[in-house]
Parts: C-alpha cells; structure tokens; sequence
C-alpha cells in the first residue's frame, strides 16, 4: 500500500518540479527580451531570423498540406447531413468557423511541435551532451540568451503567421469541394463564409497559436537543456518533449476555449 | 620564484553526484604563470576539479577561489566577466556544429569585443596558424577529424589571449606528433606569455613534458602534490603505480569491491 503512495507521492513531486523548471525557464526567456536590451545584451537578430525562416518558411509545404486536406474532409464529413436538410451551403460557414476556431491553430500547433519542437529538444540535447552548452558557458554566453530565446521568438512569431495562412489554405480546401463537387456557386460560397465568419473566430485562433508557440518553444528547450546520457538520452528527450507538447496543447486548447466561451470575448 | 601569487584556489571541496561522493575534500592551490598537471585515474574526478574551478558547477561544501573572488558568491554577471579572463579546452572540443572553423573560432572575439571584422579575421587566422590548422576556416566541424576539432577548440580558447587556460584531456585522443605540438603550444604560452595552465591529463608523456607541479587526485583526494622530479623518485606507492602504470599495487583496478568468488556463487 504504502508503495502506491510513495509512487504516486514521486509523480506529483517530479511533475511539480518540472512546472517550477519550466515556469523558472519562461522568466529567464522574458528576462532576456525585455530586460536583456537595456543591459546591452538583446538577442542576436540573425540568430531570431535564422530560427524564424526554419519555423516559419521551410514549414509552409507541411501546415499547407495539413490544412487543405482538413478542409477538404470537413466539407465532404458534412455535406450530407446538410443536404438532407437542404442546407448545404452551410458547409462554408461551417468549414470557415471550425478551421479558423479550432483546427487551424491546433493542427498546425501539432505539426510543428513534431517538426521543429523536437528538431529543438534534438538539438540543444546533442548540444548539451556535447559539452558545447558548457563550453558556451565557459565563454560568458548565456545559454538561455543565446539559444533559447530565438527559438522562443521564432516560434511566438511564426506560430500565429502560419496559422492565418493554414485558416486561408483550410477554407479553400473547403471551398474545393463545396465549388466542384456540392456545385455551390463560388460567389455565394465566399459571400457564405465571411457572413459566418466574424473577427472573434480568427482572433482566438491566432491567440491559441500564441500560446501553442510558447509551449512548443518551452518544453523543446527544457527538455533539451536537461538532456543527459548520451544518443540514448537525446532519443529520450526527443520523444518526451514531443508527447509533452502534444498533450500541453490540447489541454491549453480546452482551457483557452473555455476562457473565450465563458466570458464570451 | 619566492613570491608565489595564487591564481586559483580550492578549499576543502565536496562534491556529491546521486549517490556518488566524487570529491572528499580536495584542496589545492595554482599560481599564476605556472602550469599545473591534475592527474589521476579515470573516473576519480579530475574533471570535476576542473569544472569547480571554471564556475561551471559549485561545490557542495568548501569554496573555490579565482584571482580573489569566491565563486559560489558571484552572480551570473560576475562570473562571466571571469570568464572572459579563462579559456576553457573540452575533452571533445565541444565547437558549435551550426557554425564553421571560423565563426566557432571568432565568436568569442565578436560577442566580447568591438574589434573591426578585418582584425578579426587576421586574429582567426593566427590563431589557426597556431594549431596548424590555417586554411580550414571554411569547414565545419563535422568535417574534421577529432584531433582537428580539439584543435580548434584549443585555437578558440586562447583567442580572447586570456590569463588562465584550462585544458580537459588536450591530447588524449590525438597521434603522437599533434600531442607534441599541443604539449609545446602549452609550454610556449606560459614561457612567452606567462599564462597559467591547468591540464587534467593522465597521459603520462605529457604531464613530464609541460608540468611545472603535478596533483596526483585518488578517490576523491589529494593524493600527492609536487614537482617532476618529486614525482620521478616518490616514494608513495600509489604515485608510484600510476607513473609507471603498474597493473599491481596499491590502486586496485578492479572498480568492486565484493568478494569474486562470493559474487560469482551468488
């Protein structure tokens, strides 16, 4: 019996140390944007610009492919329904309104947790067991100023950025199949989805995508940063930092939409 | 050689790891311009040692001292502004692998000074020239080889032409010709520029060839600190064994400390 609880008692306190870890982190990241420039010490922009292109740029073809195909399948999922009630234009609205709420952000947040939150936790991991966070270190670099913040700047940035795009891909997806295939003629089409379609829906989805960036920037760095053991712990760290992200984002998802249900932002 | 002025100094340091008691107290004393061998065998944590006195973890009790200032005391500003003064050379080199030779060479240069990009550039390359490696500025460092990156890591320690360098295992690894050009390089630096040197090393070639005074570290101590000469004729047993790298004697090679036959029967 006693073993339950001490094992128990072991997840709660290593999870709580972690949130203090990361939460410790996150301050040390705001420190050094807002208060790191009056020292003298603001982020090196190539290194932010570096980061951004690798977010934000070389993401494009993945989040596009994600996004269209949503909307494609969201239009044909509920296009039948809506034709037996004899409302099938409503699948642009519905299209419109589910990608920019929820889908858009969240999936593109997942996607690019899988391709750069672990190509972060990679990185600073083989860094770390390399010896070379230290050997920063040793020459008066700050690893958090040095390699963490224009991973979180990229991120926070280009997160949102690719989300707007992945809402204007996903509802052209949407379109594709409401255009050619329910033959509802483009105009109204169009015309259908900005009468749904209102600032709110946009402006959470944009927040969500806010948020997700931070998460993925945090757990990637944490994770690397505390990488120990070799191939095998970089592996490790890799693997955890990506469900960590995953999970993060969905629960961040279902508070921040409770946020906006029940105080109706 | 009568007014001995001391650069670094460790006090009474405990170090803990889990549940390994790594250091039991060490105390030792560097001057300045001098080079100072830590020897030892592996894992009787003479790269520990090192990295107390780099800053780069604390010690559990006991204190470290650079040029005057506790370490454990100083803030992150006051330590980096140390460390400006110290090259640090990794076990593996540890350069930057999203940069080439150049930028990892430079990057010290360019982080802590206001030097001109054309005077950077030509102290890159002196101090390429230095480890033999001048013309390689454009690779990067999964292109090299490892004797190579641990030469231009040794190259970017000394860039900032800092007091103090502190030197992991600078020629484990590396051909007998490139550990003679980096033992010499070591002598150099403090013959010319009076720099002072830590080196943990257990090659023992080496540590005759650059030691000004050598530290014999054992089971998370002191064993013995004194000259070459001292260390050629001790009369310790322990020291003796390890300078003429005896398989029998007192320092058991065998890490555990059950029984063999008992274990083996278990």
């Amino acid at each position: 019996m006693k073993n339950i609880f001490e094992s128990i008692g072991g997840v709660v306190l290593g999870t709580g140390r972690r949130i203090i870890a990361v939460l410790a982190l996150l301050f040390d990241i705001l420190y050094w944007i807002f208060v790191g420039p009056f020292r003298k010490k603001a982020p090196k922009r190539e290194g932010i610009f570096e980061q951004m292109l690798f977010v934000g740029v070389k993401s494009l073809l993945i989040v596009f492919f994600v996004a269209l195909f949503t909307g494609i399948v969201i239009a044909m999922q509920t296009a039948p329904q809506l034709q037996s009630l004899g409302a099938v234009i409503y699948v642009a609205g519905l299209v419109a309104v589910s990608i920019t709420r929820e889908l858009g952000p969240v999936l593109t947040g997942l996607v690019i947790a899988g391709r750069v939150g672990a190509s972060i936790a990679a990185e600073l991991g083989t860094m770390k067991v390399t010896e070379q966070v230290e050997a920063l270190e040793g020459m008066a670099f700050n690893p958090i100023r040095f390699l963490v913040v224009p991973r979180f700047l990229a991120l926070v940035i280009m997160l949102p950025c690719l989300t707007i795009l992945a809402d204007a891909v996903g509802i052209f997806g949407g379109y594709l199949i409401g255009v050619f295939n329910l033959k509802i003629n483009p105009a109204l089409y169009m015309d259908t989805t900005f009468r749904f379609l209102t600032t709110k829906d946009v402006v959470t989805g944009i927040v969500k995508s806010f948020v997700f960036g931070a998460i993925i920037a945090l757990i990637g760095c944490y994770y690397g940063l505390n990488t120990s053991g070799g191939a095998e712990g970089v592996g490790k760290s890799t693997t955890v930092s990506i469900v960590t992200s995953f999970i993060l984002i969905i629960l961040a998802d279902c508070v921040l939409t409770a946020v906006f249900f029940f105080t109706n932002v | 050689m009568a007014e001995k002025e001391v650069i670094i100094e460790l006090k009474d340091v405990h170090k803990t790891f889990g549940s390994r008691n790594v250091l039991r107290g060490v105390s030792l004393q560097v001057y300045k311009g001098e080079t100072l061998v830590i020897m030892g065998g592996s894992g009787c944590g003479k790269s520990t040692v090192l990295r107390h006195m780099v800053g780069s973890i604390r010690p559990d009790s006991g204190s470290v001292f650079m040029k005057g200032h506790n370490l454990s005391e100083l803030n992150e500003d006051g330590l980096d502004k140390l460390r400006k003064k110290f090259g640090i050379l990794f076990q593996s080199g540890a350069l930057l692998d999203s940069l080439n030779v150049k930028e990892n060479v430079s990057m010290p240069l360019r982080e802590h000074t206001k030097l001109d990009e054309n005077i950077i550039n030509i102290m890159v390359k002196m101090k390429l020239e230095l480890v033999g490696l001048r013309g390689f500025e454009d690779l990067m460092p999964a292109q090299l080889s490892g004797g190579m990156k641990k030469r231009v890591g040794l190259a970017r320690a000394i860039v900032m032409d800092p007091e103090i360098i502190f030197y992991d295992e600078p020629t484990a690894g590396l051909d007998p010709i490139v550990a003679g050009v980096i033992d010499k390089l070591i002598i150099d630096l403090r013959t010319k520029l009076q720099i002072t040197s830590v080196v943990v090393t257990h090659d023992m070639n080496s540590v005759f060839r650059i030691a000004d005074r050598i530290a014999m570290l054992h089971e998370g101590k002191i064993l013995q600190v004194g000259t070459k000469a001292e260390f050629r004729n001790t009369p310790d047993p322990m020291a003796k064994q390890f300078v003429n790298g005896e398989p029998e004697g007192p320092i058991n090679f065998f890490m555990s400390s059950d029984d063999y036959l008992e274990e083996l029967t278990k």
